[in-house]
């Protein structure tokens, strides 16, 4: 059957949107709690009333931020089945474990306690609603880990084999979906930039208020705990960002060479290039900067392996294509007559390669009948988009070093007790604040765009994967999130800012609307995070 | 112990919970939504409502999220051929998901009337779309569904939204509806001050004689004017999942498992012994209309569940790709393991459910909530 080449592009750029889109929050819902879970730590430990308003003021611009995460993670665990039916066939019997174990174990137990967090105040003890949010920190980070797990497989498709029976893969170990390298190595990477980009939100935020002269205990209270978290957050990303490299250098050599526009293999170690203006059509790199050795050292951990580049991977390629060939036409033959045992050795022999023969099917309709040239075709395909990759990579890079340095900063200014000694330092530290952001959607990119044009490497050709639906139906839904998405995101930023601007003062949360006797603030600001009419 | 077919069973049997829960769970708030402006007549009214299934929404709605997730992992062909299928439909039913949790949280961050108008309505309009989709999508499944695989596996359809709008289908869409507006009022008279509540008490009992009303309309429509399926042939219980290997016949009664086990006839003798709950208790004190209600529910997706048995997804266009229970599943590995993790996390998820209901529990009040800010 032919699949429809706009159908492929339009799902493609539905789940690019709708991920890229989802993930505009996730990051800071991961950060934010967790400062909001050592702020209330601080609170039952010391007792102290400004600290609870302040997890009651952050908590209100959590809300609103999660309000959107959850929105917009439901299309997440849908479309695989609208518009990638074949996809969700052909894997759901691996792929689809993670994403349940994630309901099960961590996103049930994080939508049944935001509500107790935000409205249990004064129905529980101190103590008790520490706990609930630390459960709640908890059960989105653990929510993450078993999202990357199933992402990670689909970088490094561990543990399961192909069933001409069924004509899908099937696990044949969990332990090594679950203990997937990958996925550990993304999942501390993953975690780390939102922590990152929450404390960068309380950082930015915090030094607006000082900018603005107000709410200045608060402020650097909030800058001081930000400071904390986000230099030991950013040094994590950074060190296990290199872990990811490593890991990717391992399995995926086309997207590690395509990240450092490394068209030939060079002589062991590989040089770094810094800075370059990649050449897809000339297979070359102008004006390129490199520093010797990193290269190797960062992707193979050692000064004598080589890391391969582009030409040879696709050399590689077709011999793996050829014998794809093979699998196929076994596979084939066993429909007609599942006992043939010459086809059932050749399929046992070959059945790591059937997805390349599959990448075929874009270019010829019967893999069997490829000509060399065809060959040649399929095999160029898996070449990512170079350029997308390289500076997507180094602006990704960049901004985790300036994170570091940024973080660093403060955390010696906040040890020291002047954090709003420098109106150039807070400043910069409100205006840093879309830099996770750009960092993230740009590390996503390298992940996934990279991956292309696999949807799970060396398994399953993306273009393979789509659902039997029309250009029409994609065309409509498309409409419909682009819509109201962005009216969504208009209507988030509108809120945020307004509740940023009124502040901890504006909303009466701190100093109290009225004063207080200690022990009596609690019953005041009744359920919500205090705003009072 | 687990053998492949002892498995297909459990997950069947599963797969029926958490349908059960998320309509249980969820459906109350759904009824909450859609009648905001008929049990609400002003904002402090319709802010006790709201603040009935404030702090438990959220997690009501993971059993749909938690539903797809299952699905996907124990029935992938259930979840790739309905969902794809299916696809306006489906689209619909996530617009009502996206925009019911902003909804909740942005409809109190601005103190403009025209602002909560909108939300009110945006509420209402989720809380109606779903309940109707969720309905009509299932009424198709008794009708069968225009889809086919070929050797590959890939399935293709013939039809489009409109054609889901068979007649049958509507009703069911109906009792759907009826149903879950009775709970969502059941939910109000026990939840709500008093004096939106004795309005939701009236509501409930309207809504739950209409619901029994289209319930047996629909189950002898089912019984006289609607064909059944069955597999011809042996029933291979733990064959390989693939659903080009069997043969079907249509023609025959959806009503056939009724007769082979009568013990299935609790589903709708519980359901409607639920609608009459519903009018005896619904006025006094204590759970029993929310019980009745709750028994509703249950009873009617069991009805289904059982009338369709083993069927999961009939197909009208090709009767032997339909899917069923015994070649649709995942593989055994797969099924045995997400018991595993069921049965650890899954009384767990009760507990503290259970916990939150407990420390939320108490009327909401228009006292408590002029008093009180302007929600979350």
């Amino acid at each position: 059957m032919i699949i429809a080449a706009d159908v492929v592009t339009l799902s493609r750029l539905q789940f690019a949107l709708t991920a890229l889109y989802h993930f505009l929050f996730v990051p800071l819902t991961l950060g934010l709690v967790w400062m909001l879970a050592i702020m209330e730590s601080v609170y039952v430990m010391t007792g102290r009333e400004v600290w609870k308003r302040m997890v009651q003021f952050w908590g209100v611009l959590f809300g609103i931020n999660f309000a959107m995460g959850v929105a917009t993670g439901i299309t997440m665990e849908f479309q695989f089945g609208m518009n990638w039916a074949y996809y969700a066939h052909y894997v759901g019997d691996v792929f689809g474990t993670p994403l349940a174990i994630e309901g099960l174990m961590a996103f049930f137990l994080e939508g049944t306690l935001i509500g107790v967090f935000f409205m249990g105040w004064n129905r529980i003890s101190r103590v008790k609603h520490l706990l609930v949010t630390w459960f709640l920190a908890l059960a989105t980070s653990l929510s993450a880990l078993w999202i990357l797990i199933a992402n990670a497989w689909m970088q490094n498709p561990v543990g399961a084999a192909f069933n001409p029976e069924t004509m899908r893969m099937e696990v044949t170990s969990f332990s090594e979906v679950f203990f997937n390298p990958v996925a550990q190595a993304k999942f501390v990477h993953t975690v780390s930039a939102g922590y990152v980009m929450g404390a960068m939100f309380v950082l930015s935020i915090s030094a607006w208020y000082l900018l603005k002269g107000r709410n200045t205990d608060f402020a650097k209270r909030s800058m001081t705990v930000a400071a904390s978290f986000g230099l030991a957050a950013a040094l994590s990303v950074v060190v296990l960002g290199d872990e990811s490299g490593y890991t990717v250098s391992e399995n995926q050599k086309m997207k590690m060479a395509a990240i450092e526009a490394m068209w030939e293999t060079e002589p062991a170690p590989a040089s770094f290039t810094v800075f370059g203006i990649p050449d897809v059509k000339n297979h070359t790199t102008h004006f390129a900067l490199r520093v010797p050795w990193v290269m190797g050292l960062i992707g193979t951990r050692s000064i004598d392996q080589e890391i391969p580049g582009i030409a040879n991977l696709v050399e590689d390629t077709k011999g793996k294509i050829g014998n794809g060939i093979k699998a196929y036409d076994a596979m084939l033959v066993l429909r007609e007559d599942k006992n043939d045992a010459q086809a059932k050795a050749i399929l046992a022999a070959h059945d790591k390669d059937l997805g390349y023969a599959l990448l075929l099917k874009k270019f010829i309709d019967d893999p069997r009948r490829a000509t060399p040239a065809d060959i040649q075709k399929a095999a160029d395909s898996t070449i990512p988009d170079v350029p997308v990759l390289f500076w997507s990579f180094r602006v990704m890079v960049g901004c985790g070093f300036y994170f570091i340095a940024l973080f660093a900063f403060s955390f010696w200014q906040a040890s020291k007790r002047r954090l709003d000694a420098h109106r150039w330092y807070l400043k910069l530290a409100l205006w840093s604040l879309p830099l996770p952001w750009v960092a993230a959607e740009l590390g996503w990119i390298v992940a996934e765009y990279g991956r292309q044009p696999w949807a799970i490497e060396g398994i399953l050709p993306t273009a393979l994967g789509v659902s039997s639906v029309t250009a029409g139906q994609v065309w409509t839904s498309l409409g419909g999130f682009v819509l109201f998405y962005t009216a969504l995101a208009v209507i988030d930023a509108v809120l945020m800012v307004k509740y940023a601007r009124k502040g901890p003062d504006g909303l009466g949360i701190w100093p109290a609307a009225s004063p207080l006797p200690p022990g009596e603030g609690a019953r005041k600001a009744e359920g919500t995070a205090g705003a009072q009419p | 112990m687990f053998d492949y077919e002892t498995l297909r069973v459990i997950w069947w049997a599963l797969l029926g919970a958490l349908l059960i829960g998320f309509a249980l769970m969820d459906g109350f708030d759904f009824g909450i939504a859609a009648l905001l402006r008929v049990l609400g007549r002003d904002e402090d009214e319709r802010r006790v409502l709201l603040e009935t299934i404030e702090p438990t929404w959220e997690g009501n709605q993971v059993w749909f999220v938690l539903g797809g997730g299952a699905s996907f992992a124990a029935w992938p062909l259930l979840y790739a051929t309905a969902f794809s299928g299916m696809y306006f439909a489906l689209a619909l039913v996530l617009l009502a998901f996206i925009l019911r949790p902003v909804g909740f949280n942005f409809r109190g961050k601005m103190h403009d009337p025209r602002w909560r108008d909108l939300w009110d309505w945006v509420l209402v309009g989720s809380g109606v779309v779903v309940m109707l989709v969720s309905g009509v999508g299932f009424g198709n499944l008794f009708l069968g569904l225009p889809f086919r695989f070929d050797g590959d596996l890939r399935m293709s359809w013939q039809g489009g939204f409109f054609d889901l709008l068979h007649p049958f289908a509507l009703l069911a869409g109906l009792v759907s509806v009826a149903m879950l507006l009775t709970h969502g009022a059941c939910w109000a008279a026990l939840k709500a001050d008093h004096a939106v509540a004795a309005r939701a008490v009236r509501v409930a009992r309207v809504a739950a004689l209409a619901y029994a009303v289209l319930y047996v309309l629909a189950g002898i429509w089912l019984a006289y004017g609607v064909p059944g399926y069955a597999v011809v042939g042996p029933v291979v219980a733990d064959g390989v999942a693939n659903p080009l290997y069997k043969q079907v016949a249509v023609g025959g009664s959806w009503f056939a498992g009724y007769l082979l086990h009568p013990w299935f006839w609790i589903a709708p003798v519980l359901a409607l012994v639920g609608a009459v709950q519903v009018q005896w208790q619904v006025g006094r004190r204590g759970l029993g209309g929310f019980l009745g209600s709750g028994a509703m529910v249950a009873g009617t997706i069991l009805s289904n569940g059982f009338a369709l048995f083993p069927f999961l997804l009939p197909s009208s266009l090709d009767p032997r790709s339909s899917l069923t229970i015994w070649d649709a599943s995942s593989s055994r590995a797969t099924l045995l393991l997400m018991l595993a993790a069921t049965a650890v996390f899954l009384p767990l998820i009760v507990l503290y459910t259970g916990w939150v209901y407990r420390v939320m529990r108490g009327r909401v009040t228009l006292e408590h909530v002029r008093g009180n800010g302007h929600g979350y």
